[in-house]
């Protein structure tokens, strides 16, 4: 995400960079900028696209058809509930400023406080940089959606739904608020102090759900019959649509993360095109040389693997960045999804971990390589060498891996204690939808 | 009278319908099935998971014919459905005791 405070800016060098950019001022001293607001304002609808319904279908062709329903319904309650804990004290855990300083590392550093629950203080009026703060609100509510959304695709097909809320308010809570606050709250925050680049949300979305998915597949087990017997997806053309929808809504979410109408935005745009691009043909090409064949479920997976990959880096790298960032990802997430499950014998069903785990572990590290100028990319910060830069980015992926991962398992613990976290083997047989929604996804009979 | 159940390629259908046409068989009924004989299934590939599909789509077509004709009726739905690859299909002949027409109570071959 673009930084609006000035602290930090100071520390960048690149003329180009910094003419793109706003003026170094503290937030909320800016006037509105109408074309930035018009422009967030259409990447936050597109962001919410992703996931209703572009990721809901992405999943629902994913799994078998007697439970289709059940993850077009996660996907929807989860829109629905993360909004309302969003402006009761989400907002607040992630974007209150209270308490930090530049430079000091203290609990404001790794959450917000309760300063800004219920949006106090977020009226008509209220700037985030050249924007309203409403719009930023719900620019943000929208990254704050798709998060948990991805981890369904680990317990898909076998988790309570009354469990999956409970857990997912939880974590949104107290894992998505804190980790976004650490990145992008501002001069103060954990990340953010230690110069991490994470423009879209590398660490905060991808590698957060990425490893919460992991730890979600492992404490809920595999299921029934898993890998035993064959549990093809039941419409790779509604995943193909899906993922369509989420290369479309990507644009949103990376080139929004600009903040702003500017040169940023664009470039952002271009590489997560040319990103995305090649991580499609790179999984197609290896699953072709391995598998005999190209499969179409292999191009769309390796497109979303591209598109996690650069979510960290659209905002540092260049066009020749990206064609590299693409193709690891493409061949990385290609060995997540298939060789590294297979070996491991964990039943991550969608491959939630194989694409956002890995893709967003690659294009994390990869931003601090490919940020450098002498790689194309838009410059590090001065004095600040790749060696440094590539540190500081495992800093943060493996805070991430280990917050998140930790306090998902002791969460997964707490509502199976209180609630139990699967469905029985009875209602796993007869699927989701019949079991848990009394209702069914196709009904083709006259 | 005879049950001729026919396991048939999907794609065999049109021309075998054809070809009962030919011969005066005025009905039939079609159902889609799965099932394994020599042909095996096939192999799919799902993010690198390798299924083996052991039931292939057929279609089963049921037919009650007249003891006169269901000879070359046989022969014309071998003809038909014939491509010479393995996975063709099969035909079952059976005995049928009686057909009764609802609409009208007719019996026997009439009832055909």
């Amino acid at each position: 995400m673009e930084r609006f405070n000035g602290a930090r800016k100071k520390k960048w060098s690149v003329p180009a960079l910094l003419a793109t950019l706003a003026l170094p001022t503290l937030a909320g001293a800016q006037e509105l900028n109408s074309g930035d607001t018009a422009w967030m304002l259409t990447a936050t609808a597109l962001v919410l696209f992703m996931t209703i319904p572009g990721l809901a279908l992405f999943y629902g062709g994913l799994v078998r058809v007697k439970n289709v329903l059940s993850v077009l319904m996660q996907c929807f309650a989860l829109t629905a509930m993360v909004t309302l804990i969003w402006v009761l004290w989400g907002y607040s855990l992630a974007f209150d400023a209270t308490g930090m300083q530049a430079g000091v590392t203290n609990i404001n550093s790794f959450v917000g406080t309760f300063g800004k629950a219920l949006l106090a203080g977020v009226g008509i009026d209220s700037l985030t940089g050249t924007i309203p703060e409403t719009v930023f609100v719900c620019f943000q509510l929208t990254f704050a959606i798709i998060t948990p959304a991805l981890i369904v695709g680990a317990f898909a097909e076998r988790m309570k739904f009354s469990a999956m809320l409970l857990f997912m308010a939880l974590w949104s809570t107290l894992v998505y608020s804190p980790i976004c606050h650490m990145a992008w709250a501002g001069v103060g925050g954990f990340f953010w102090d230690l110069g991490v680049l994470d423009f879209a949300g590398g660490t905060v979305v991808h590698i957060n759900a990425g490893i919460a998915a992991l730890v979600a597949a492992l404490v809920l087990g595999k299921r029934q019959g898993y890998p035993r017997h064959p549990i093809p997806p039941h419409s790779l053309t509604l995943t193909v649509v899906g993922a369509g929808m989420l290369w479309v809504g990507w644009f949103g979410f990376n080139a929004g993360s600009a903040v702003a109408a500017n040169g940023k935005a664009g470039m952002a745009m271009l590489v997560t095109q040319v990103a995305t691009a090649l991580a499609a043909l790179t999984w197609m090409a290896v699953e072709w040389m391995k598998h005999g064949k190209p499969s179409v479920l292999g191009i769309v997976t390796g497109a979303v693997a591209g598109l996690v990959a650069i979510t960290p880096a659209s905002g540092s790298v260049g066009p020749m960045g990206a064609i590299a960032i693409g193709i690891a990802a493409g061949v990385l997430c290609f060995w997540g999804a298939t060789s590294l499950k297979q070996k491991l014998g964990y039943d991550d069903s969608l491959d939630a971990f194989g694409v956002h785990g890995i893709g967003g572990i690659t294009g994390a590290l990869l931003t601090g390589i490919f940020a450098d100028a002498s790689l194309g990319g838009q410059g590090l910060a001065e004095g600040v060498s790749i060696g440094q830069q590539f540190g500081v980015q495992l800093i943060s992926v493996v805070t991430t891996l280990v917050y998140s991962g930790v306090v998902s398992w002791i969460l997964l613990k707490v509502v199976d204690g209180l609630v139990g976290l699967r469905v029985s083997d009875d209602e796993e047989a007869r699927g989701l939808d019949i079991s848990l929604h009394n209702e069914q996804g196709y009904f083709l009979e006259s | 009278m005879k049950l001729l159940k026919c396991i048939v390629r999907p794609s065999a259908l049109e021309r075998v319908k054809e070809e009962l046409g030919k011969l005066g068989v005025t009905g039939m009924t079609v159902s889609e099935v799965k099932g394994f004989g020599r042909q095996k299934g096939h192999k799919e590939v799902y993010r690198g998971a390798e299924y083996n599909i052991d039931f292939t789509p057929k279609l089963k077509i049921e037919i009650v014919v007249a003891d006169e004709i269901a000879d070359r009726v046989v022969g014309a739905v071998k003809v038909a459905a014939h491509s010479g690859n393995i996975g063709d299909g099969k035909i079952f002949v059976m005995p049928v005791e009686e057909v009764v027409r609802i609409r009208t109570g007719e019996t026997g071959d009439a009832a055909i």
